[in-house]
């Protein structure tokens, strides 16, 4: 009854294109925006801040980042976790050599070194593609991590090769540090992830956006049709950089506090944002939603149904999860490519014609 | 001659076996690639599983005792027997053999004529499961594993490679591992035996017809199921084989997965359908490494094992992507 949209005229172009075109999923968005940022905050506590709702908030846009990358442009990449630790070892460099600057245009920076150096990695991919490229990121994976790890410069030599985030406010309010408050690293986060979707939507549907998904569905044709390979496919590298960059920063900046690049970034990462976009859905921005909550959710559903409840011992629950996960992943590839934000759009269809199916 | 030298010598003689441990597993990854067009990157878990379940076996352990213990409160861990090597040998390659029949019946069916990307992440997702499963079936601590393969240094070698030094003092001849010399030999046995069997026998005749085209393959009555469960069994053993030398060498731990991804840049080197491509690209990484370490390590510092070996990948696929033996790669619309 509720799920139609009998009655929802659309007048103007703008209006036919929303990325909301039923009236109920409308309120829904704007409920939840509403829930999001007047609600949330101040039912929030440590626990659920710390091991769900920063960390799903984070990988969301890191997940976004991946997604335009493989979902939309076509491009395998492998170095995700590298492209964290630059956004990360940016804004360590950023808030140590500039103590003054505010701390969100930190992120926005880090985001953008992290752009510039995803441009430099993603030029093999104008010639090679497919795992070939995956190999080529894997060597943006590893170098990087060990400049990280051995350049004492990125880490201003300190005694334990670790860096650590110093302390900064946002209108006076403590956002960065052990000592910021559940709430002002969830409204940072929250920010960040909606004014980044709304990039990575507005982006995709666009000309840019097209134009990543005709090189992804296939190149030469799209070559002949005037598509410059060339700006399309480092556009990609660069957007998605700029997203994983800053989804790295923020994981760094309010969430770790401390971090080792080979430890934080290392190749455990790329696979995991890589899972969260199969699994949620490759070229769907709720899909990085979706997936990035599935695989953040699930370990910690496991811990507390098989640690707590069950009394296994931690390392066995840990590999049972990985053997979840692996399983989840040949799964979805099998019964559903496109992922859970395929099931979503599956399940809004059933809705619309419920109950009457014919 | 001097020091600099021969301890460049030693170098790149120590690359040259580390070299051949990285082909034994670029050559389970050229196996499946050739016959199904699936670039495998389960082929590392694969060799770590392999490595597991035969030491699992040579112990007696009980498969899933952790699991037993958790669920049912027990305290169970062995059968309280041996099994010896050479028994446990063949239970391995039957299990191996069963694992490459569950990946065709469960996955691969299922993943016909989807796009080789779809399938590669299908293998991320294998190696994920084949790793938690090993885990939890034999247990995650590092395990030593002996097949009787000597140990230590190669006394013979160094004694007669001593005259190289002509007259240095510092000099005792070349070190070298005699685990690394029976690799040598391991995979040169396994080459000719791979070769002999695609080239003279009947099974070896169809899966290189599969590999040309599965079309035409298929049309002449060569029933494609069986050979990929055929060549994920090969890649099995072939597997195995680098899990015994990696794991009587370092002992039987994940990062016999990990570094099992070098042989991706060993592939690009030699090419993604060329036997011989990834033995030469295996020998040619694990030199290059060990020598780019030894020069650089005075001015860069150490530890550029990490990366060396795909930056020389990336340096490759910018100007032959086809690899050095592999097909010239043709692209249409």
């Amino acid at each position: 009854m509720l799920y139609r949209e009998a009655g929802d005229f659309k007048s103007t172009y703008p209006s036919d294109n929303q990325t909301f075109p039923i009236r109920f999923d409308r309120y829904a968005y704007w409920a939840l925006i509403g829930f999001a940022f007047l609600v949330v905050p101040f039912l929030l506590t440590d626990y659920w801040a710390n091991s769900i709702v920063i960390p799903l908030l984070i990988y969301v846009i890191a997940a976004l980042g991946l997604n335009i990358l493989i979902g939309y442009c076509g491009q395998l990449s492998l170095g995700t976790g590298a492209f964290m630790a630059v956004g990360a070892y940016a804004t360590f460099k950023l808030t140590t050599a500039f103590p003054w600057m505010p701390i969100y245009i930190v992120f926005i920076l880090a985001g953008l070194v992290t752009a510039a150096v995803g441009v430099l990695f993603g030029l093999p991919s104008l010639k090679i593609k497919g795992f070939y490229l995956a190999v080529a990121t894997l060597a943006a994976q590893f170098f990087l991590i060990w400049l990280f790890t051995r350049v004492g410069w990125f880490f201003n030599d300190s005694a334990t090769g670790m860096i650590s985030m110093p302390e900064r406010t946002v209108f006076g309010v403590l956002v960065t540090g052990p000592a910021a408050s559940a709430m002002a690293v969830y409204m940072t986060c929250l920010v960040f992830v909606v004014g980044m979707a709304w990039l990575a939507r507005n982006l995709t549907r666009g000309t840019v956006g097209r134009t990543w998904m005709s090189i992804r569905d296939m190149d030469i044709a799209a070559e002949i049709i005037g598509v410059n390979p060339l700006i399309a496919k480092l556009t990609a590298f660069a957007v998605s950089s700029f997203f994983v960059g800053v989804a790295g920063a923020l994981l760094f900046g309010v969430y770790l506090g401390a971090a080792e690049a080979g430890e934080a970034f290392g190749i455990n990462k790329s696979f995991l944002v890589l899972f969260m976009v199969i699994i949620g859905g490759l070229g769907s921005i709720l899909g990085s939603f979706l997936g990035a909550a599935f695989l953040i959710v699930l370990p910690v559903l496991l811990k507390v149904f098989l640690v707590d409840a069950l009394g296994w011992p931690a390392d066995l629950a840990r590999h049972l999860e990985v053997m979840i996960i692996g399983a989840l992943i040949v799964l979805v590839l099998i019964v559903e490519p496109h992922g859970m934000a395929a099931l979503w759009r599956t399940a809004k269809e059933k809705l619309r014609l419920w109950p009457f199916p014919h | 001659m001097s020091d600099t030298v021969l301890f460049a010598f030693e170098a790149a003689i120590n690359g040259l076996t580390v070299g051949i441990m990285y082909s034994l597993v670029a050559l389970g990854f050229v196996l499946i690639f050739k016959a199904s067009g699936i670039f495998n990157f389960a082929q590392g878990v694969m060799a770590l599983f392999a490595a597991l379940t035969l030491v699992g076996l040579q112990e007696g352990a009980i498969p899933f005792a952790h699991l037993i213990n958790a669920t049912f409160g027990t305290s169970i861990h062995h059968f309280g027997f041996n099994i010896p090597t050479l028994i446990a040998i063949p239970l391995t390659i039957a299990v191996m053999v069963g694992f490459a029949w569950l990946v065709e019946r469960i996955v691969l069916k299922h993943l016909v004529n989807q796009e080789p990307i779809i399938l590669f992440m299908a293998t991320i997702g294998l190696a994920y499961f084949l790793e938690g499963l090993g885990d939890i079936m034999w247990g995650a601590e590092v395990k030593r594993l002996d097949v009787g393969l000597p140990q230590g240094g190669n006394i013979w070698f160094e004694e007669n490679t001593q005259w190289l030094g002509f007259g240095n003092e510092n000099f005792y001849g070349f070190y070298i591992d005699t685990l690394n010399l029976y690799a040598l030999v391991i995979a040169a046995i396994l080459v000719t035996a791979l070769v002999i069997f695609s080239q003279y026998t009947k099974q070896g005749r169809a899966l290189r017809a599969v590999a040309d085209d599965h079309q035409a393959a298929l049309s002449v009555g060569i029933s494609l199921r069986f050979i990929w469960v055929l060549t994920w069994s090969i890649a099995g053993i072939v597997a195995l084989v680098a899990g015994i030398m990696w794991g009587s060498k370092s002992g039987v731990q994940f990062s016999l997965s990990l570094i099992a991804l070098k042989a991706l840049p060993v592939l690009i080197l030699g090419g993604f359908t060329s036997i011989p491509g990834a033995i030469v690209g295996g020998l040619l990484i694990g030199v290059g490494e060990k020598l780019f370490d030894f020069f650089m390590q005075p001015i860069i510092g150490g530890a550029t094992e990490n990366w060396f070996a795909y930056m020389l990948a990336l340096a490759f696929l910018l100007f032959r992507p086809q690899g050095l033996f592999g097909e010239k790669i043709i692209e249409r619309v």
